[in-house]
């Protein structure tokens, strides 16, 4: 399979399974266009057939007059060749070996308050309650859960531990103490823990950033942009005050104290703010250099929703954030957008693309009381409970359910181009949209494939300066 | 060649031969939390 484009200048003809991208002139992206039918999938290199060719080169001469199609052609023939222009997806056969996978845990999400001092509109969390109480994990049920992911996670040496919520810092001091347990338990066992913290930044200080400056691989600050965007849809909890003003100030001296370390400022966007590329500038122009915004995921009924009317505008804001993105990146004052980051050479293997973000699996989260759910987005619904701390994994059906959730048992992804670069998208998403983890949903993959067709727009507009 | 540049070989297909070793970052555990990105996420394995 192969997927062809036009963005910002720029033709683009990606092979789907080998994973090569080029970029091509306008000849030879209509020759591609012209082969695809008559070429097909190959497992191995093929010649162009003779009638094939002389028919292209007779649809390209009259397009493209004085243009040499015969050279276009040599060089069509050479990517296949390589192996990298209709080749066929093989995969299949390695799934059948990797469904039979054993897998191991390496990564939990600690619920670590299911309490929240902001009233986020949006909340999945439903403002930290999860559909369910208030609650602050203690320490022993923290320590448990540690002690579950070193002895379920095999031979993986890299563990990784995010504090989330509701609001982490609400617990600050169970937080620092499972650092610390963590931190003693790795040379005994082989293992090193990277930590990450979620939050909104209103507890914030100097002893919490110093902290996570020192332990914390990576810092998820949530901003959702300008401050009329960020306080419609981010209030505090009694309504009064600006939660931008709090916030702000201190998310910028914790990025700047950063020194090297991920952080990411984390937005996320509504139908309220479809110019959202705005947003992202606004955060470039506070000077935070790692940021991510996405799109909110919620019930249609919300007027906040995406929804397929927006698409349009939405594709829109995509092009426009890639053309400020590559401006400001040659401008020597560039910024990073979590979207657009892709890493063509040496990126996730194919095992990593068809499992997916591994919830269920490799991934869990874990609520105040130790309760294991598949991820954060399920928690609280009582359906997808698969044990907890004390008992380990009871439900050991819904982990072999999520183990067989790859591209090639989701008909949707099956002749999407995107397929191995969303691994087949979120699960959770899926199943609140479509009451099935094996189906997707459907305008979060529009958006994806908008996302990926500018991340590697912008990887051959950045080529042209090399 | 005069008509294409290639931004990167047949990648996929090579890391079939030394890939799964599982030490790369969950993906949710990144930034996105509602999404999923697994295109964008760094490979780990020095072996590759």
């Amino acid at each position: 399979m192969i997927h062809q484009y036009k963005n910002n200048g720029y033709n683009i003809v990606m092979d789907i399974a080998s994973g090569s991208v080029h970029v091509v002139d306008d000849i030879v992206y209509d020759a591609v266009a012209v082969l695809e039918p008559v070429m097909g999938e190959l497992e191995k290199p093929e010649q162009i057939p003779e009638e094939a060719k002389d028919r292209t080169k007779e649809i390209l001469e009259k397009t493209y007059p004085g243009e040499d199609a015969e050279e276009a052609l040599l060089e069509v023939q050479e990517l296949i060749d390589a192996e990298e222009l209709y080749t066929k997806d093989t995969y299949q056969n390695y799934v059948t070996d990797f469904k039979k996978r054993e897998t191991v845990v390496k990564a939990l999400c600690l619920h670590i308050a299911h309490d929240c001092n902001l009233g986020c509109l949006y909340c999945f969390a439903e403002e930290g309650e999860y559909h369910g109480r208030r609650a602050l994990m203690s320490f022993e049920v923290g320590k448990k859960a540690l002690d579950f992911l070193i002895a379920n996670s095999g031979k993986r040496r890299n563990l990784e531990v995010d504090f989330f919520g509701g609001e982490p810092l609400m617990n600050w001091e169970v937080v620092k103490q499972l650092v610390e347990y963590g931190r003693s338990q790795e040379e005994a066992h082989n293992k090193r823990f990277r930590f990450t913290l979620t939050t909104n930044g209103v507890l914030l200080n100097d002893e919490i950033m110093e902290f996570c400056n020192r332990e914390m691989s990576n810092v998820v600050l949530s901003l959702d942009g300008r401050k009329e965007i960020n306080d419609l849809m981010r209030p505090t909890r009694n309504g009064r005050g600006s939660s931008y003003d709090i916030i702000v100030p201190k998310f910028q001296k914790f990025a700047k104290s950063r020194a090297g370390k991920d952080y990411y400022v984390r937005g996320t966007f509504t139908h309220n703010n479809l110019d959202f590329s705005e947003d992202v500038k606004h955060f470039a122009d506070l000077g935070f250099e790692q940021m991510s915004i996405e799109p909110v995921v919620t019930d249609p009924s919300e007027p906040y929703a995406i929804r397929e009317d927006d698409l349009p505008k939405i594709m829109e804001e995509y092009d426009k954030l890639a053309v400020e993105y590559i401006k400001r990146k040659k401008e020597g004052n560039g910024f990073n957008f979590f979207h657009f980051m892709i890493d063509l050479n040496q990126g996730p293997c194919v095992a990593k693309r068809l499992s997916g973000c591994g919830s269920g699996t490799e991934y869990l989260a874990v609520t105040p009381w130790g309760d294991f759910y598949p991820c954060h987005q399920f928690v609280g619904q009582e359906d997808f409970l698969m044990g907890n701390v004390d008992t380990g994994i009871i439900r050991t059906d819904i982990r072999d359910e999520f183990k067989l959730c790859n591209v090639y048992a989701k008909e949707k992804c099956r002749d999407c181009f995107a397929r191995f670069y969303c691994s087949g998208g979120c699960a959770a998403n899926a199943y609140n949209f479509h009451g099935k983890i094996t189906d997707a949903y459907d305008i979060g993959c529009e958006m994806q494939k908008k996302r990926i067709e500018c991340a590697i727009m912008i990887k051959a507009a950045l080529a042209d300066e090399e | 060649m005069k008509h294409v540049k290639t931004l990167n070989n047949k990648t996929l297909k090579e890391s079939m031969k030394k890939g799964g070793c599982g030490e790369c970052q969950t993906s949710c555990q990144s930034a996105c939390k509602t999404s999923c990105t697994v295109g964008n996420q760094s490979c780990e394995n020095p072996e590759r």
